[in-house]
């Protein structure tokens, strides 16, 4: 019988895999407050900007007291009938709009989105951090693009000081008298050819097998849209909840594109981009935000000389968008597995959208690639009920039989085995 | 206690040598690679060629592949409705409504398309069961034969304004000649409403109702005995002693998803108290419900009358019944008569016949036994039966006369299916004005003057009164895929009604049930009841989201039900007149023709369906034909196939080749392949209808204009599969008749059947069934369990582990979740439900007959039938057989690619994406489960040449783009050459623990009636036979089961420890026999089990 076999992990393998993707990507830091964040608060919140809600950055300095802001955010409501006078000017200033009870959040849910909250760089400042990651990434590239030459130029002369070599013996060998052998030009050496051939196998042999298994991936696939959608000005400046527009992902498989109503909701009223920042495509070319939202309104039907309430109408024509991330017909994938139960951030997958203004497929979402997150990532092991049943796991977690910093793992629970993707 | 043999084939009985050589192999094909035996080099593709292939496929795939990636689109929508996700299925309650049957549904619709069809639990009689024509009908949706626009004249109308204004002006010119609406028995109120009001438009018209299969001699016997023209319902589950008289109730008879679930229910067995009921079965061939019987007996098709008299009589009933010559009979008859008589008020007698006489007698008899009132329900009779077939002789006669100026036929195709469809045929082109509603251009179609094609129920409005007060609603699920219009539009427009007929749907419900709050509850919930009656199944098991298990409320609606367990009065006056009747029926003492239903083609209306073709028949294991069954006496004596002899039967059974039989009656012939099949009755020769669509399948099957034009307007699926049976039908004067005798003579030639099962054996592997006896039972309650303990010391003699000792390998915990099935042979009937519901949800490939002829054939359940005990009436028994999911299972470690692996959750992984096709491990399944797909049935790759000249037309229908919209789009489809199997729905398991996660709670799987899920087999089951869950949890259905049922829990071929994860519940059948211990002769744990067990591989 073969039962999932493990895999012997090498803990320091697995150790300096976490150290380096902490730091090619922070949200492992805290995946759970910026998704808790992203799907209860961002839909009326931002970090830095008052919306619907005022702007979340210094909250609890503004509150004081921590137990009062928790429950408020528990049920403000009933927060507001004990008269706070801070909350009643809040309530008031944002229109006497009550903010929904959040019931289901526990202590430590509000804890993480507050931390999460203060982690937000203020505008301007982050830009540097990530400048700086981009830059030392640019020397690390040029650095091989060095070492390549070196080891080109050490081996062109090591060849020459190899003919240099024989040519000098064959001298010398003259020299003495002894009758030596016409030397075999280089490329006719054995040696020589011998060498040559080992390393066109190898090189070859590797490119073969990576190309091969490329095939199929597309990896930074950036296609041109039919309309510049810009991520960053849509959830990195206004700082829109992905869940907003692709609210399939914690319902179902397909995160899903937006149906035009849903880009409507907001673009009555924002018909112009008036953002700072100024748009590019990716050859350079500037772009004007206020046509791209013209574009929607021609596939929307909507022309807002006319009427200023835009209704589904047969003028309409679906956005033909360009998928991105296509996986193979052989993979099950749902994304509401990974976003509502794994409660895994989008950009786990999917990068820094909120920094990409056209959209750029960031991970090659190859078989490794799943796998190898599997392995490390934890589950909601004690917070989702669901896993009440591993009751072996939760005793050894408390007797120490477990190490409760690795923690049970996707893979620990059966996330690696074929048939969890695969029928 | 002696297991009698059970044995699948004739070869298996005697052992014969041939088909010792064929059990030895699955495949028994060489690879298709090399087509000759001669030495390598030899070979068409010697080595040398091989690697250049190799090297020249292995360039062209790597340039192929390192073109560009296609560019893929992903287009929203402009204004998502609100209520669907992209990617997660809706459930819309609708109605499977057919030739009588009522089977209250629930569509699954995944993005807009219907693509599986589940039972609907809150209906109170099919509480979510369902039978393999109701779960097959989502494919008739698809089906490319449907017909696409209107037609006038043979020519395409462009639209049905301008058709209706042909037909309005067609009527106006008909002069007031009176109108006929034909149409199937219609039991929708709306539809009758409007049927009413357009024929009260049109002064002496008339509507007929006219069923395929006629149940007119019973609703006139129920009149002339309790002067109401009705089927009552029959309470199969309070009674204790079941009489059928050929009524094959549990195949296809009145309502069969109904009276399998009653069935079952009586004949559960609690251990702590085994009681079932004891079912007779007296009829002339091996039925389906026969095989279920305790008691069976067969006779002449004539007899049936001087059997229901002799039953009567000795009931006390004052008629002097004819001396049956069959002593057996006579027994037999006296047994069940003491039997009913002392059960008074639980014991049931029906009968299949159509004859009123005989239903009269039944009448009597049911009456002498007090079931009128308690096994009987007047209160709640059948509204799905009207057709009285002298109704249908007149109006063929007034056709004939000229008096029909109209017809307008709906859902009924009596040139097909009527037995004088040509008298039926020349009576049309009488008719001035012939419309047909029907979905296709079928036989009767085709010669109307206008086709107004029928919506598929899929896509209409509807509802079906299957009971007074009981209502099931039809909603549509999908857009109209066709030009194609709901056929009370058309009644509407052309009696100039001011309304169409949603809004007349909607106000006549909204009205009756009182506001539009009530009426959204019930078309959310499919049912509506009267006040008072609740559903027996309370909770809705479906796992989805919007399963209408939510939001229940009660209302009560406005229908009045009458109350049930009503009687009626009963006047026994014509019973004297029906003896004498029946007395007089004399024999012709020659061999009988015997009509009957399949479960799966039934009338034939679904005939173009792949899925119901390919279906095996549950006796005779046959797909994709009808054929002329005999018995082993009557194979003897005129083909010579002696079945006692050892060896006789193997060209007959190794060969899809059968011989011909050519059956003349009445003046009509039909020539139909034989198959030998024990319990038949020696003098009879049973053929089921449906059938022969469109054309007969001939000799050679060459191809004409008839079968072509057949093959595009009924289907591929149907046309020429088959002869049709139905001209043989007689007619007394008052009622059809399904029996008549017959002349056979040998026709001289062989025609191929497609039957499968025969070489998927056991090698001498006994313990792969296991029945008892009630007395028995009770006797020795834990004789299997003691049994099986006794093996696991024998195997584990240290520990009395058998799972951890008997084994090298180490045993693996499953922390989580633990899948396990539990299969009650006793409820399983053997209707094949689950086997079309596996092939709708798993996306199994339709091989065609000449591929199911080799053994191709991939349905991933399969339910083995086994026969044991005399040759002339054996015992049957149906076992479900799907992937055991071993946890210790032999084809794991024999894959070189571990393609096939164990996980976690105790289910055996089948990847296909790894799968290199090397057979190894069906060939090492002990189970025979594993399906390889020899070509690419399904169009999974882009190769044509996966399909071209391999694929038979079955396939390609079911690869065509249109109906390819009924795959599950979560079940990956297989190309060619990969191995499948169950996945125990790997699909739903993996949903229902993510939808667990999302509600952060444990999986439910029965514990306190919630179900997270539940297998596509079980959830089709009419008997719950099948059982699924979590057996890690004990609150879950599976684990209870298992606790109580340790008497007759057992494993399939335990003793070789594959530890399967599926058990099954030992038959029991209901008879007094006590069947005794043998010493040494045990075939578990035994020592002469042992040493065979110990050695089993090393002969392969």
């Amino acid at each position: 019988m073969i039962q999932h076999r493990r895999i012997d992990k090498k803990f320091a393998l697995v150790l300096v895999f976490t150290i380096c993707f902490s730091f090619v990507n922070k949200i492992f830091a805290q995946p759970n407050g910026q998704a808790l964040f992203s799907s209860n608060c961002a839909s009326c919140h931002a970090v830095h900007k008052n919306l619907t809600g005022p702007a979340l950055a210094g909250v609890e300095a503004r509150w004081g007291k921590k137990e009062n802001l928790h429950a408020w955010i528990k049920n403000s409501s009933a927060y507001l009938k004990t008269g706070d006078p801070y909350a009643t000017a809040l309530y008031n200033q944002y229109n006497k709009t009550n903010m929904p009870a959040f019931t289901s959040l526990t202590e430590q849910d509000i804890d993480a989105i507050l931390a999460y909250v203060n982690s937000v760089p203020a505008p301007g400042t982050g830009d540097s951090a990530a400048g700086g990651g981009a830059s030392s990434a640019a020397t690390e590239s040029d650095n091989t693009l060095l070492f390549g030459i070196l080891t080109l130029i050490l081996a062109v002369i090591a060849l020459v000081l190899l003919q240099v070599n024989s040519n000098l013996r064959k001298l010398s060998a003259e020299k003495e008298g002894e009758h030596a052998l016409e030397p075999v030009p280089f490329y006719r050496n054995k040696a020589y050819i011998a060498v040559i051939t080992v390393v066109l196998f190898c090189v070859g042999g590797y490119l073969t097998t990576t190309g091969a298994i490329g095939l199929g991936r597309t990896p930074d696939y950036q296609p041109i849209q039919p309309i510049y959608y810009s991520h960053k000005v849509h959830a990195g400046t206004n700082q829109i909840s992905c869940l907003y527009c692709h609210g399939g992902a914690q319902e179902g498989k397909h995160a899903n594109i937006p149906s035009i109503n849903v880009c409507m909701n907001c673009h009555m009223a924002v018909n112009e981009y008036t953002g700072k920042d100024k748009l590019y495509k990716e050859d350079g070319t500037e772009i004007n935000g206020t046509a791209e939202i013209q574009k929607l309104y021609k596939y929307a039907g909507y022309d807002p000389s006319v009427n200023k309430v835009w209704t589904p109408n047969n003028k309409a024509t679906p956005i033909e968008w360009v998928k991105i991330h296509s996986l193979p017909d052989h993979v099950y994938f749902n994304h509401s597995q990974h976003v509502k139960a794994g409660q895994v951030a989008c950009q786990t997958c999917h990068g820094e959208i909120q920094k990409m203004d056209e959209v750029k497929q960031f991970a090659d979402l190859s078989m490794g690639w799943c796998i190898n997150c599997h392995r490390t990532t934890k589950v909601q092991f004690k917070d989702n009920g669901f896993y009440s049943i591993y009751q072996k796991f939760h005793e050894d977690l408390k007797n120490g039989k477990i190490d409760s910093a690795k923690g049970i793992t996707v893979e620990k629970i059966g996330g690696t085995e074929c048939q969890k993707c695969h029928y | 206690m002696e297991q009698k043999k059970h044995w699948q084939s004739f070869g298996e009985l005697n052992e014969s040598a041939d088909y010792q050589t064929a059990a030895k192999d699955e495949f028994q094909e060489d690879l298709p690679v090399i087509e000759d035996d001669k030495g390598l080099l030899e070979a068409k593709t010697p080595r040398r060629d091989f690697l250049k292939y190799l090297g020249f496929s292995t360039a062209a795939a790597a340039v192929a592949a390192s073109c560009e990636m296609p560019v893929k689109k992903a287009i929203p929508y402009i204004n998502r409705p609100e209520d669907i996700i992209p990617g997660v299925a809706n459930f819309y309650a609708t109605t499977f409504v057919q030739d009588g049957e009522v089977v209250s549904m629930l569509a699954k619709v995944r993005d807009g398309r219907p693509i599986k069809l589940e039972g609907n639990e809150l209906s109170p009689f099919t509480e979510g069961g369902t039978s393999a024509r109701a779960q097959a009908s989502v494919l008739d949706l698809y089906d490319t034969s449907r017909l696409p626009f209107p037609v006038a004249n043979k020519k395409e109308v462009s639209t049905f304004d301008a058709l209706d204004k042909m037909i309005t002006a067609d009527i106006a010119a008909l002069g007031g000649a009176p109108i006929v609406l034909l149409s199937n028995s219609i039991c929708s109120p709306t539809s009758r409403d409007i049927i009413t009001q357009f024929l009260a438009k049109f002064p002496g018209s008339r509507h007929v109702e006219y069923d395929a299969i006629s149940f007119s001699g019973m609703l006139q016997a129920n009149e002339a005995s309790y002067g109401r023209r009705v089927i009552p319902t029959y309470n199969f589950q309070s009674a204790k002693v079941i009489v059928s008289l050929s009524a094959n109730f549990l195949g296809a008879w009145l309502s069969p998803v109904e009276i399998n679930r009653q069935y079952s229910k009586g004949r559960k067995i609690n251990e702590n108290n085994p009681t079932m009921s004891r079912h007779f079965q007296f009829e002339s061939m091996m039925s389906m419900t026969g095989a279920n019987a305790d008691y069976r007996y067969n006779h002449r098709p004539s007899e049936t009358g001087a059997i229901a008299l002799a039953l009567y009589a000795a009931l006390g009933g004052a008629v002097t019944a004819p001396v049956l010559k069959d002593e057996n009979l006579r027994k037999g008859i006296a047994k069940a008569a003491a039997e009913l008589q002392a059960n008074r008020g639980a014991g049931l007698v029906v009968a299949g016949s159509n004859d009123p006489n005989i239903q009269l007698i039944v009448n009597g008899i049911n009456e002498l036994i007090g079931a009128n009132g308690t096994t009987i329900d007047f209160g709640r009779p059948y509204n799905t039966r009207h057709g009285i077939d002298e109704d249908m002789v007149r109006l063929v006669n007034d056709m004939n006369a000229g008096l029909v100026g109209g017809l307008i036929i709906h859902d009924a195709n009596p040139v097909y299916n009527y037995f004088d469809s040509k008298r039926f045929a020349d009576g049309l082109k009488k008719v001035k004005l012939t419309i047909s509603l029907n979905e296709k251009l079928d036989e009767t179609s085709v010669l109307c003057k206008y086709v107004v094609p029928n919506h598929h129920y899929l896509e209409s409005w509807g509802d079906a009164e299957v009971k007074p007060g009981f209502i099931s609603l039809i909603q549509p699920t999908i857009f109209p895929l066709f030009k194609t219009r709901q056929w009370q539009d058309s009644l509407l427009r052309w009696s100039a009604a001011p309304t169409d007929y949603l809004t007349y749907y909607k106000q006549y419900w909204q009205g009756s049930l009182g506001g539009e709050r009530n009426w959204d509850k019930a078309l959310q919930d499919g049912i509506i009841t009267p006040a008072g009656v609740s559903s027996n199944t309370a909770v809705s098991t479906n796992a989805t989201n919007s399963a209408p298990d939510t939001l229940r409320s009660t209302i009560a609606p406005l229908i009045t039900a009458v109350g049930a367990g009503a009687s009626a009065p009963f006047n026994g006056g014509a019973i004297v007149g029906a003896a004498t009747a029946l007395a007089a029926v004399a024999s012709t003492g020659k061999t009988e023709l015997f009509l009957y239903e399949k479960a799966t083609i039934g009338a034939g209306t679904q005939a173009n369906n792949p899925w119901l073709q390919e279906t095996p028949d549950a006796i005779s294991k046959a797909t994709w034909d009808n054929y002329a069954m005999i018995a082993p006496s009557m194979a003897k004596a005129m083909f010579g196939i002696d079945l006692t002899k050892n060896g006789d039967t193997d060209s007959y059974e190794v060969h899809p080749e059968k011989y011909v039989v050519k059956l003349t009656a009445n003046g009509k012939s039909v020539e139909l392949p034989i198959m030998i099949i024990p319990g038949t009755n020696p003098d009879t020769i049973a053929v089921a209808v449906g059938y022969g669509r469109g054309v007969n399948a001939t000799k050679n099957n060459d191809s004409t204009p008839e079968l072509e034009d057949a093959r595009k307007h009924i289907g591929k699926a149907a046309a020429g599969v088959g002869r049709n049976v139905f001209p043989l039908v007689t007619f007394s004067g008052t009622t059809r008749g399904y029996f008549t005798p017959v002349e056979v003579a040998k026709a001289g030639y062989e025609y191929p059947v497609a039957v499968n099962q025969t070489t998927l054996g056991y090698h001498d592997r006994k313990e792969v069934v296991l029945e008892t006896t009630l007395a028995t039972f009770k006797a020795k309650p834990n004789m299997f369990l003691e049994r099986r303990e006794e093996m696991h010391k024998d195997f584990a003699p240290r520990t009395g582990n058998f799972e951890k000792e008997a084994t090298l390998y180490p045993l693996f915990a499953k922390p989580g979740v633990k899948w396990g099935m539990s299969i009650d042979m006793n409820s399983c009937t053997g209707c094949h439900a689950c086997v079309v519901a596996c092939t709708a949800e798993n996306n199994v490939a339709v091989v065609g007959k000449a591929e199911v002829a080799r053994f191709h054939d991939m349905h991933w359940l399969r339910i083995d039938r086994y026969f044991s005990g005399d040759l002339d009436n054996p015992n049957v028994i149906f076992q479900p057989m799907l992937c055991q999911h071993c946890d210790n299972a032999p084809c794991e470690n024999v894959c070189p690619v571990a393609a096939t692996m164990h996980n976690s959750e105790g289910v055996n992984q089948m990847i296909y994406n790894r799968c290199i096709g090397t057979r190894y491990c069906a060939n090492n399944c002990p189970y025979k489960v594993r399906r390889f797909n020899w070509a690419d049935y399904m169009g999974a790759d882009s190769f044509p040449d996966n399909q071209t000249g391999i694929l038979t037309d079955a396939s390609m229908m079911m690869n065509d783009d249109l109906t390819r919209m009924v795959l599950n789009p979560d079940v990956t489809v297989r190309s060619r050459g990969v191995m499948e199997k169950c996945t125990f729905c790997v699909q739903r398991t993996q949903d229902a623990k993510l939808k667990a996660k999302k509600e952060s709670r444990p999986v439910r799987t029965g514990e306190n009636g919630m179900y997270d899920l539940k297998s596509a087999c079980q959830q089709a089951c009419p008997t719950n036979a099948i059982e699924f869950g979590n057996v890690n949890d004990a609150n879950s259905t599976i684990s209870q089961v298992r606790a109580n049922n340790h008497g007759r829990t057992f494993y399939v071929i335990e003793m070789i420890h594959t530890l399967p994860n599926i058990n099954y519940l030992a038959k029991v059948r209901n008879t007094d026999e006590i069947i005794h211990d043998e010493e040494g002769e045990t075939t578990v744990g035994g020592e002469a089990n042992k040493k065979m067990e110990h050695q089993p591989e090393s002969q392969h």
